[in-house]
């Protein structure tokens, strides 16, 4: 584990330094940085949304990666003011120790949202019309969001910019063509383009590379008293699962085995069949 | 510079990433099926999918559909088909992959670019007993200019044949024949039923004659991509950073690699530095970086690149990129309408872009034969082999399947991707072709609409002479006025006074009148303006060259007025001048006049002129008001 060691890998009988071999986080980590580059040059002004959960904690991060240890956009936490109180302590810790530059919007009451979505559906919107807001009074043009692919079918279809029109909507229909890294830019006003620097990535990837770079997070992703949180949602909305995994390394290998769905926590993923799907077209994540 | 660690955990081999595969086919030949047989067989579903997968069934009252699995959006349940691509992992003894679903409808093949054009390999699902289709030889030719390199062919339904040796060699032989006049080396042909489940994941029982690997044996003989280290060293400039007081050249190395102390050239500019430092934040400190990562350079001096400037070898000619202004390249084209030459769009070529031009087609693809073709215009979803003119000289590397180089992408002045460019070379000049390089507009449309407050069009007025087509053309012109919008007129008169002094009446010369003045009219629609053009324009094919010259834009109008109106109307005098023989070729007396078929507007005789004028202006206002 010291230097004498990496170089005897990338050492070769030439005696020039060698590149190292690219492993699978490696190359993630790669296009994530590639992502984030092309967002921070073509879309301005541009935010990052910092849920304050691990795959977001990943994706700053990966953006202190490109660009040398500073994340030169702010980053936006939509507060819900339902999280949990671990979750606001970490907010304010890393803010200041990551010299982030925080912006704060705050969502609607649950009143306010459409009656037709059921209970929890309706709470999660909340968070869409809060962050509809924040777009709206920033004008920002790119919104960097943590989504994957493996988290859900809907998020499935997504592109890595993933352009939203006129009220903030997302055409499922008629995506842009995404190819040889070329994404697309915003061709009228009003329109924003999400980035997705992390749809490529899977659970444990996510969780692999925490390891790797030891990135922080909040403790409720480890277990306590055999339970603990796989996905941070609301307070009223979310589920601990039946885990002994107390550290990064055993979340991995509960990771390795464990064949439900990362999502099974989250109470409107089950509420009816479409209902993510509603919630993606208006806006949500 | 940043914060470097030396710590690293060791495996012996790094943890390759998952190899993805893409699985292409014509509709309804079973791709979905076979992505729900191959998860269920190598054992990838998840639980809560699986429960998912039966609910949905149980809810529809179907016994468990595999394909309801990549049928997640509730849209296309709906439908019945796959709108998107879907990528699901799945893995093989230790190999990871990732299948990337692409679906069948000929509409969506820009989603099937979007999910196919990262694959290192594709199965390509024939239904045995139909053989290729049309999409099958669409997807086939695309998976060629995407860059695929392994291509495995899945034989499906092959039960349907009662996997009969004899049937299934013929087809095997049609599909090979076939792939092969794209260039494209076929892997495996494998004789299945994705349905049951023979030779997917086992052998099956039905076809003993049948020697050649599983599909799941195919997919594992796959290669790993080829390394890139090795080639020349290339980086495009994707963004240049100060932090700290220190300028970092940021961006993602295509192949090669780069050291400290490598002399680079930079652009076309050909300004050369040393690499001071390769930078990275938080990762093991390294002098060197590879083909894949992203990192930063210091360079000395310390230069400021521009965006999409290459970074290549300095001091070694052969390492060098193409230069040229013209480019023959392949294309795709994803356009709702055909591409035409003349036509300007910005060609990005990893982070560069550069204005270029259409300077011909050179052929088209026929999809019938896949053969090449003359052709004047690339229809939408074809392909084609074109060349590209640029304003200055490009530097790029040809295209090659399986690597980054030479990955053209063209896109509208509305930020529309709309073709891929997989590049081929330099453009040779054919003997005595004298080299043009057109410039665009860096002007975007979104631009000019804001700066004017309306967007353009062309209003093309045909009709009999003495129909009253300049008079509405010239009353709409003031109306429009009054609301802000600069509209031009060109009329016949007034450019046979100037442009077109040297054209007489004749068929040629009347064509060639018409040529100029859609150019013009072409011209000046690029730059923001509202033209209405009020030509005669007797002929249909002539009006269809205009539109053509003219593009999307083109909007025709119908001066309907009858032949009687206009001869006692009369007002300059012609018609009398035309019966009595004075003037040779005078249409709708000696000389023919096409109606127009179907006109987008048209303004009948039997009404008062005002009412002709303002249907006219709201109909302008209609289509150019933001």
């Amino acid at each position: 584990m010291t230097q004498t060691r990496i170089l005897s890998r990338d050492q070769s009988i030439t005696g020039l330094a060698q590149p190292r071999i690219m492993d699978d986080l490696d190359q993630l980590e790669a296009q994530s940085i590639f992502i984030l580059r092309e967002a921070y040059r073509k879309l301005k002004p541009l935010s990052l949304l910092w849920s304050l959960g691990k795959d977001s904690n990943v994706m700053v991060w990966l953006a202190r990666k490109a660009f040398m240890g500073h994340v030169p956009f702010p980053v936006m936490h939509v507060d819900t003011e339902k999280k949990f109180p671990e979750m606001y302590a970490f907010r304010d810790e890393y803010t200041k120790k990551w010299n982030l530059d925080l912006l704060l919007g705050y969502c609607p009451p649950v009143e306010e949202i459409d009656p037709s979505l059921p209970p929890a559906a309706r709470s999660a919107a909340r968070k869409t019309a809060g962050l509809a807001a924040m777009i709206d009074k920033h004008k920002f043009r790119g919104v960097i969001a943590g989504i994957r692919r493996d988290e859900q079918a809907t998020r499935a279809k997504e592109r890595v910019f993933s352009p939203r029109g006129a009220g903030h909507r997302w055409d499922v229909r008629n995506q842009p063509p995404e190819f040889w890294d070329q994404y697309a830019t915003p061709y009228e006003d009003g329109m924003h383009i999400r980035v997705h620097p992390l749809l490529a990535w899977r659970e444990i990837d996510i969780w692999r590379y925490i390891e790797r770079e030891g990135i922080p997070l909040v403790d409720l992703y480890f277990a306590k008293n055999g339970k603990r949180y796989r996905s941070l949602g609301d307070q009223d909305i979310t589920n601990p699962i039946e885990s002994n995994a107390s550290t990064v390394a055993e979340v991995i290998a509960e990771l390795e085995t464990s064949r439900t769905s990362e999502r099974a926590g989250r109470a409107m993923d089950h509420e009816s069949e479409d209902v993510f799907e509603r919630l993606r077209v208006a806006g949500y994540l | 510079m940043g914060d470097n660690i030396v710590t690293e955990s060791f495996s012996e081999t790094p943890r390759a990433a998952a190899t993805p595969i893409v699985i292409v086919g014509h509709v309804d030949h079973g791709k979905s099926t076979l992505i729900g047989r191959l998860l269920y067989d190598t054992d990838s579903l998840q639980d809560g999918k699986l429960a998912q997968i039966v609910e949905s069934s149980r809810k529809r009252g179907l016994a468990v559909e595999w394909s309801f699995l990549l049928d997640s959006l509730q849209i296309e349940r709906d439908q019945g088909v796959t709108v998107d691509s879907t990528r699901i992992p799945f893995r093989l003894g230790s190999r990871e992959f990732v299948i990337v679903d692409a679906p069948g409808h000929r509409q969506f093949l820009r989603n099937m670019i979007t999910g196919a054009a990262d694959a290192e390999a594709a199965v390509l699902v024939v239904d045995a007993k139909e053989g290729a289709q049309e999409q099958t030889r669409r997807h086939a030719m695309l998976l060629r200019l995407i860059g695929i390199r392994h291509v495995i062919v899945l034989l499906n339904k092959s039960d349907i044949l009662g996997f009969d040796e004899a049937q299934i060699v013929k087809v095997e032989s049609d599909v090979r024949q076939l792939l092969g006049r794209l260039e494209i080396e076929v892997e495996a042909v494998v004789p299945a039923s994705a349905r049951d489940g023979d030779n997917i994941a086992s052998r099956s029982e039905r076809s003993l004659w049948y020697k050649g690997p599983t599909l799941v044996e195919a997919l594992a003989n796959v290669p790993p991509p080829a390394s890139r280290a090795a080639l020349p060293f290339r980086m495009p400039v994707q963004d240049v950073y100060r932090f700290d007081g220190i300028r970092y050249v940021a961006g993602r190395i295509e192949r090669g690699t780069v050291r400290a102390g490598d002399r680079l050239s930079i652009g076309a500019q050909g300004q050369i530095a040393t690499v001071a430092e390769v930078c990275r934040w938080h990762a093991p400190e390294l002098p060197v970086a590879g083909a894949g990562e992203s990192i930063a350079l210091r360079l000395e001096p310390d230069l400021v690149p521009d965006r999409g400037d290459l970074l290549f070898p300095a001091d070694d000619r052969a390492a060098a990129p193409e230069r040229s202004a013209r480019i023959r390249t392949r294309l795709f084209w994803l356009r709702g309408e055909p591409l035409r030459v003349g036509e300007s769009f910005t060609l990005r070529l990893a982070t560069a872009e550069h204005d270029v031009t259409v300077a011909s087609i050179d052929a088209v693809v026929d999809l019938e034969d896949l053969t090449l073709r003359e052709g004047d215009s690339v229809p939408p979803d074809g392909f084609a082999e074109i060349t590209l003119a640029a304003s200055h000289a490009v530097l790029f590397d040809p295209f090659s399947p399986g690597f980054g180089d030479g990955r053209g992408v063209l896109v509208d002045r509305y930020q529309r991707i709309v073709g891929g460019a997989p590049l081929i070379g330099p453009a040779e000049l054919a003997d005595g072709e004298h080299a043009i390089h057109p410039t665009a507009s860096r002007v975007s449309a979104a631009r000019q609409v804001q700066t004017r407050g309306h967007k353009s069009g062309v209003f093309w007025l045909t009709g009999l002479p003495g129909s009253g087509k300049s008079t509405v053309a010239r009353a709409a012109e003031l109306a429009l006025s009054e609301q802000a919008i600069n509209a031009t007129v060109l009329d016949g008169d007034t450019l046979r006074a100037g442009l077109c002094s040297d054209l007489g009446f004749s068929p040629e010369d009347r064509h060639e009148n018409i040529r100029r003045a859609a150019h013009v009219a072409k011209i000046l629609a690029e730059s923001g303006q509202v033209v209405i053009v009020a030509l005669v324009s007797p002929l249909q094919a002539d009006r269809a060259q205009a539109r053509q010259i003219v593009g999307e834009n083109f909007h025709e109008v119908f001066v309907d007025t009858p032949l009687e109106t206009c001869e006692k109307r009369d007002p300059k005098g012609l018609y009398a001048a035309a019966r009595a023989g004075k003037i040779p070729e005078f249409t709708g007396i000696s000389a023919p006049y096409e109606a127009p078929v179907s006109p987008e507007l048209r303004l009948p005789a039997d009404r008062p002129e005002q009412e002709a004028i303002n249907t006219l202006t709201a109909f302008i206002l209609r289509i150019v008001q933001p």
